[in-house]
């Protein structure tokens, strides 16, 4: 009886099953046998790379350099992750061999601003929040070599930082001479590890890190460096400024604990630019044990500059458009022919017919979006690095997520451009609300009008949100740089920015479905 | 037959009879989407307009920012639902086979399009200026509260400000440039759907290509100067009008002749093909 049961509800499982594919097949004949379908799908893969390919070609080599950096073009300095970093510092060291640590005791970091927004004309006194000093172990005092360092910061508090993008957070707060900072590195073969102390006696670990193949003998010592003042101009338009900056640390109790002999210190510029500004230059004054250390700089991953493979997409907006046409034409042309009613009496479960509608309209444009993206990429970029343009350095994983993410974003912009189709019925107002929601967020994230803090949210809470799919280089929280749409960076992470669009897609379905079901056709 | 033709000859009017502008007025009028349509317009240019208006200058900074244009922002989503009907205005006659009858009514197809041509426009002013008098108004009780005050430069939005008046004037004819530009595209495409995407391409996609080509100024500056929105939308820059890519109301030819082009183009091929 039960077994009986079993079989015939799995019986009917089955002829549900063949019954989907009989609809899903139904719908993958109409936009395969239409020409219109098949030539809108071409359309949309081809302008894809066409305007991508366009604006590679009126792309050319452009000095990224901020105020005091070397111009970041091919073969400058990289980092061990193989990321493009600024390594600039001034660095009071000694060789360190084998195990040891090093130690010191800050108690002052002050600095000048030169230009701030609200003292256009002026260098005034002041220090960035990304301003550093502390004590550092590298192998070399080569750019771009590998290091650990603890560090006060302007306004982060106590960081330990190492290999340019890594960054963990200390005690907080500022320093001065009546709050001090401890900072002490130590090296246990090829493990750096990082101690803060209040005191001097009480010390807590930041964390440790390995790098591997150390020398025996690494350079130790302290550094001071201070990004430039990057701030948006006043609100507007995301454009965005940055000027040089100095910080001077004051250092004492600076103790290198090493087995063999002692030697002295020894002062210099690391990243020094040739005729630089007299500012940028910077300099150490030692007494009595105190050491007083200025220069500009940073030893952070260079953010905001260059071009990645994302520049070579801009067509994909064009390829939007069109996909979105085709999945709105995709259910109110049946509506306008009458052909809805048939679909319906031959599979009257609508919403299989919506699901199978959906899935046929969102693979093919998935492949339009992958075809389009993986042929524009490698050429805009041969493009692009012909005209000398430098960009960035992508992983594999992170170039195969941009190009399928460029499919997905296609795929489920049609699905939503459907399921709107379905609800208004009205080819002309389904299409104009998708692209609105779609493209126009973007269109004014971009535009010299919006203050910038407005761009963020069009571009975290409306489906625009999901091209951050398509953003390949990282956002550093140590950095403050250029972060804009223009630069290829969103405010939201790809996954989430994506899952906003899915998200909203998912929803439209739903009450696409809901409505087809109480609708008469 | 005598009294047909006595009536052709009648009418000769510039915009085709008025029999022609009745009947067309008569469709627009009694389609519900018309009116849901410009009220959409009105609303959504007037929010998002509120909305821009409402960011903060904080204290103590200079913000280089053009109120007028900022409170003008929701023209740029606003044209899109104006864009929309006039699509429908032609490409819904193809959809239900009204244009057979609208044809067999009023043979002479540059009569039938510039009577629809007229009532379209005459709405779009209409619902442009309700809009953008909406918006002016929303910028000017707004902005002052978010430090855009007298004090700092920053004169409340008045229509007796020269600038001020031709970007709201500007706004208004640009919207109803738009709209032609759109029945245009919709004589020459007459699908609804792939009308209104030709439509919306060409007006978005020229700014966000625009953008990326940071370091080709020559086509940038291209863009700027040509590309319908860009061009039709210097109108409404009421600062810095030196550094304009073309001044504004030569943004606005180039809009009109945009217009002006797509319409006869689509005139044409629609007389080729009766």
């Amino acid at each position: 009886m039960t077994a009986g049961m079993t079989a015939r509800r799995r019986a009917g499982e089955r002829a549900r099953q063949a019954r989907f594919g009989l609809v899903l097949r139904a719908e993958w004949t109409k936009i395969r046998t239409v020409r219109g379908w098949v030539i809108g799908m071409i359309v949309a893969a081809l302008v894809t790379v066409a305007l991508g390919l366009l604006s590679s070609l009126a792309t050319h080599s452009h000095c990224f350099a901020r105020p005091g950096q070397a111009c970041p073009g091919p073969g400058s300095i990289v980092g061990p992750g193989g990321e493009p970093v600024s390594d600039g510092y001034y660095f009071v060291r000694q060789p360190l061999a084998g195990n040891g640590s090093i130690t010191a005791k800050v108690t002052s970091l002050a600095g000048l601003i030169t230009y701030p927004p609200d003292h256009p004309n002026a260098i005034v006194s002041g220090v960035v929040p990304w301003a550093k000093a502390g004590v550092i172990i590298e192998p070399s005092t080569r750019q771009g070599s590998a290091y650990a360092a603890v560090m006060v910061t302007g306004s982060h508090g106590v960081r330990m930082q190492y290999n340019y993008t890594s960054d963990l957070a200390g005690l907080p707060g500022g320093v001065s001479a009546a709050s001090p900072r401890w900072l002490r590195l130590t090296r246990s073969g090829d493990t750096l590890t990082g101690y803060q102390s209040a005191d001097g006696t009480h010390w807590t670990e930041i964390g440790a890190v390995t790098l591997a193949g150390l020398p025996v003998t690494v350079q130790a010592g302290l550094f001071v460096a201070s990004p430039s003042y990057v701030f948006t101009t006043p609100g507007f338009g995301g454009g965005f400024a940055g000027h040089l900056t100095q910080a001077t640390a004051v250092f004492d109790h600076v103790s290198l604990q090493d087995k063999a002999a002692r030697g002295t210190w020894a002062g210099g510029g690391v990243g020094v630019i040739p005729g630089g500004p007299a500012l940028a230059r910077g300099g150490l004054k030692e007494s009595a044990g105190r050491f007083t250390v200025t220069r500009t700089g940073d030893i952070a991953p260079l953010a905001g500059v260059g071009r990645s493979i994302e520049a070579t997409l801009q067509g994909t907006f064009a390829g939007l458009i069109v996909v979105i046409v085709l999945g709105v034409m995709f259910v109110t042309a049946e509506y306008r022919r009458g052909l809805i009613r048939t679909t319906l009496a031959a599979s009257p479960r609508r919403g299989q017919v919506l699901a199978a509608k959906a899935i046929v309209i969102g693979s093919v444009s998935f492949v339009a979006g992958l075809v389009g993206a993986a042929a524009v990429v490698p050429l805009g970029e041969h493009i692009l690095r012909a005209h000398g343009v430098y960009l960035h350095p992508v992983s594999t994983l992170t170039g195969l997520r941009v190009i399928a993410g460029t499919g997905a974003l296609l795929a489920v912009t049609a699905i939503l451009a459907l399921a709107v189709g379905v609800m208004l019925r009205r080819s002309a107002g389904a299409v104009t609300a998708v692209i609105v929601a779609t493209v126009l967020p973007l269109v004014l994230a971009i535009s010299n009008v919006l203050p910038a803090g407005a761009t963020d949210w069009l571009l975290r809470l409306t489906p625009a949100a999901a091209f951050a799919i398509q953003q390949d280089v990282p956002q550093y929280s140590q950095v403050i740089a250029a972060y804009t749409v223009t630069r290829g960076y969103y405010p939201l992470t790809p996954w989430a920015g994506f899952a906003v669009l899915c998200g909203y897609a998912a929803l439209a379905l739903i009450l696409a479905a809901v409505l087809l079901r109480k609708r008469a056709a | 037959m005598t009294e047909t033709l006595g009536r052709r000859g009648a009418s000769r009017c510039p915009f085709g009879s008025t029999r022609a502008l009745h009947a067309e007025w008569t469709k627009v009028r009694t389609v519900a989407g018309t009116f849901w349509l410009l009220a959409a317009a009105i609303a959504l240019t007037v929010t998002v307009g509120a909305a821009a208006a409402a960011t903060r200058c904080p204290a103590g900074l200079a913000c280089p920012v053009d109120t007028a244009r900022l409170t003008l922002t929701g023209v740029q989503l606003g044209q899109a639902l104006i864009a929309t009907l006039a699509v429908l205005v032609i490409s819904s006659e193809y959809s239900t086979g009204m244009i057979r009858i609208t044809l067999t009514a009023m043979p002479r197809r540059p009569a039938m399009l510039a009577a629809k041509a007229v009532v379209l426009v005459g709405l779009v002013l209409a619902a442009g200026a309700v809009a953008v008098a909406g918006s002016v108004l929303a910028g000017r009780v707004i902005l002052p509260g978010h430090g855009f005050t007298a004090a700092r430069s920053f004169p409340p939005l008045s229509p007796g400000d020269g600038p001020v008046l031709r970007a709201a004037a500007g706004s208004v004819l640009y919207l109803a440039l738009i709209a032609l530009l759109s029945l245009g595209i919709a004589t020459i495409i007459r699908d609804a759907a792939a009308a209104i995407g030709v439509v919306l391409g060409l007006l978005y996609l020229p700014p966000l290509i625009a953008a990326v080509l940071a370091s080709n100024p020559q086509w940038q500056h291209q863009i700027e100067r040509y590309a319908p929105m860009n061009a039709g939308l210097t109108i409404q820059d009421t600062t810095g009008l030196h550094n304009l890519p073309i001044s504004p109301w030569g943004g606005l030819g180039v809009l009109a002749t945009w217009a002006a082009a797509l319409l006869t183009g689509g005139l044409m091929l629609w007389l080729r093909d009766a």
